[in-house]
């Protein structure tokens, strides 16, 4: 076997053009497939991360009306959804699949946030609660975080993030300033980042959509003062943090379970009364799931074209062989007159082709590597070269050249002796 | 005895006619003979050859080659009787071009599945026979008419085989090399390996102990009514 193998590569090098031209075809197959699968893997890696972000494992349960999420800056809330209870959140907590979870208000751009005489045009607000920053990610960077007694003296007081306090304070430590929301003063007590760093990369309007909103400013107020400024009564959205990226699927569903107990589907017959209300976990996972899905499916596709240049240089690799046999029927009928069994022979012939195609193939490897970094710089997509690809690839070549050499082989090893010696 | 031939008939078929080429041959030879078989072209020797060589198989009659039936024998058979105890040497020495002295010598014993330190060793042994220990590792188109058919016939000893098969060795050789190949056929047979030798030169024939002669596909012990 390592006598036929080197046998082989004495044959393909002293063919040097010819073996090149044959391998052409697999080259350029595998070279293919090597920069599809890598443009693949790495746009489902920026698709997962820019979704899920950096690991975070928190699912957001919010009220939703249809497929839209209730805003109460413009509409009321339906009467037919009751308040969280501390009793809520004992049982989610218990639930296997979350960490912990916390239970919150939002507000986005409310036209009555100011500092001094000026609006503040860009920011959201969020009523919390005591779980919020630790379960959400939010640690305290200046000053301190709420107390107890913040939430139940009903004080007001605020907790800005960094990205406000940079666009209104300039430098300045925020701690002590007032902030004028909804006529009320509120002292801001603390600054506070996300922990995670997640930097999402935009490459679309989409891609600015999904994450514009976790630009702008922030402001955290203890939710027993949401009253005071908006509405009491106001339904509250939750976030779960789940045990693992693997469980937040199922974190968000069992949590959102629970959390629609507290809509009763058929109420006394209010107004405001709508039966299409439910809380619906955002499933994070599966968006990314589908769009990942999407951009498979069509680049599939491009690896069954890439697939055909593979058939067509077995093709290629087949007449060669056919060739070669008949150029070597004089060599055949030696080695025959010598006493070489029909399985040498075979086995010969059958080892260069697989020799061949495999030299082939992991030229198109190395073509392909090549050609996705090219592509990374050219087109901006990411690349990822996985190696299983490269290993199946190069498996595949091989399995291509003992295909296509079965039938020149065989004819080989069925040529007569008598023949074979006497061929010119 | 080496091998034996009885009622051997051959024949080929053209067309829809069998064409007998092989008629009634019967021969025999023993061990430390050196045998010549003479006969023009299309006289039915070079199939008398590959029948012998056990490159072919006769129509009729019996053919025993050390012991063993060849009409009886399967392909794989076949090949190790050519591998172990057939050597060839034909006219046109048929050495593998991109391959060494050395390794053409190798090549049978490769097929007969000897470890490469002892196929080396025998490979040597052979050359060296053949006095051409210090070419081994020279290509064939490096070598004269001459050095080829003696690597080819070191090819065909070093498995020690029980007969030396020669098809026309002289054939494309000038009259110097011939001879040196001639010599070196006699010493091989003084050495007690048995030779059968096909040729159509009466010269290169004479050489032998004993010559037979076949003309239209028979076999005589005299060269009955045949002109020079």
């Amino acid at each position: 076997m390592i006598e036929n193998i080197r046998l082989s590569f004495k044959g393909i090098f002293s063919h040097k053009i010819r073996s090149l031209l044959t391998m052409l075809g697999i080259i350029i197959g595998i070279a293919a497939i090597i920069a599809i699968v890598s443009t693949i893997k790495g746009t489902n890696e920026q698709i997962k991360n820019n979704l899920i972000g950096a690991g975070n494992n928190t699912v957001k349960i919010q009220l939703s009306d249809g497929d839209t999420v209730c805003d109460f800056s413009w509409e009321n809330p339906p009467k037919n959804v009751s308040m969280f209870t501390e009793s809520t959140k004992k049982r989610i907590n218990e639930l296997k699949e979350v960490e912990s979870c916390t239970f919150y208000r939002t507000r986005n751009n409310p036209d009555n946030l100011f500092y001094l005489n000026s609006k503040i045009d860009s920011a959201t607000i969020y009523g919390i609660d005591k779980d919020y920053f630790e379960t959400a990610g939010y640690e305290i960077v200046e000053g301190k975080g709420f107390s107890d007694r913040n939430f139940t003296n009903f004080d007001k007081v605020v907790i800005v993030d960094k990205t406000l306090a940079e666009g209104i304070f300039e430098g300045e430590s925020p701690v002590g300033k007032i902030l004028e929301i909804s006529g009320e003063p509120f002292t801001i007590i603390g600054m506070t980042v996300q922990n995670t760093v997640f930097e999402p990369v935009i490459n679309s309007v989409d891609d600015f959509y999904t994450y514009n909103q976790t630009s702008s400013g922030l402001i955290f107020m203890p939710t027993n003062d949401w009253g005071i400024v908006f509405r009491y009564d106001e339904p509250e959205n939750c976030i779960a943090k789940a045990v693992d990226t693997d469980a937040m699927t199922n974190a968000g569903k069992k949590t959102a379970d629970i959390l629609n107990e507290s809509i009763t589907k058929e109420s006394a017959g209010g107004e405001e009364t709508s039966a299409t209300v439910e809380y619906k976990s955002e499933s994070l996972l599966e968006q990314a799931k589908s769009l990942q899905d999407l951009s498979s499916s069509t680049n599939n596709m491009l690896i069954w074209i890439a697939s055909i240049s593979l058939l067509v240089g077995g093709i290629g690799v087949m007449n060669i062989m056919l060739v070669s046999v008949t150029e070597r029927t004089r060599e055949i009928g030696l080695k025959k007159a010598l006493g070489a069994r029909k399985r040498r022979i075979l086995a010969q012939f059958l080892t260069e082709a697989a020799v061949l195609t495999s030299i082939g193939g992991i030229i198109g490897v190395l073509t392909g590597i090549g050609l996705s970094q090219i592509i990374a710089k050219v087109a901006e997509v990411p690349v990822a070269i996985s190696t299983p690809s490269i290993v199946i690839s190069v498996i595949f070549s091989m399995v291509v050249g003992i295909v296509f050499g079965l039938i020149p082989s065989i004819k080989a090893a069925r040529l007569n002796p008598i023949d074979a010696l006497r061929y010119e | 005895m080496v091998f034996e031939l009885k009622n051997i008939y051959k024949d080929y078929i053209q067309g829809r006619e069998p064409v007998p080429v092989l008629k009634d041959i019967s021969l025999s030879v023993e061990e430390g003979e050196y045998v010549a078989i003479m006969g023009p072209s299309g006289s039915g020797k070079s199939t008398l050859m590959n029948i012998i060589g056990c490159l072919d198989k006769q129509t009729k009659g019996s053919f025993i080659f050390d012991g063993a039936d060849i009409m009886s024998a399967n392909d794989k058979k076949l090949s190790d009787i050519r591998n172990k105890k057939i050597g060839f040497v034909f006219q046109n020495f048929n050495l593998l071009p991109r391959q060494s002295a050395l390794e053409n010598v190798e090549l049978p014993l490769l097929y007969a599945g000897v470890s490469k330190k002892v196929r080396r060793e025998k490979a040597i042994a052979a050359l060296k026979r053949v006095g051409l220990a210090e070419r081994m590792s020279f290509k064939p188109t490096q070598l004269s008419g001459g050095q080829k058919q003696r690597v080819a016939i070191a090819r065909a000893i070093v498995n020690h085989p029980k007969l030396l098969l020669a098809d026309e060795p002289t054939g494309a050789l000038d009259t110097k090399s011939g001879d040196q190949v001639m010599e070196l056929f006699k010493e091989l047979n003084d050495d007690g390996v048995t030779i059968v030798m096909i040729t159509h030169e009466p010269d290169i024939a004479k050489c032998a102990k004993r010559i037979m002669y076949i003309r239209d596909g028979e076999l005589y012990k005299e060269r009955t009514g045949e002109k020079e």
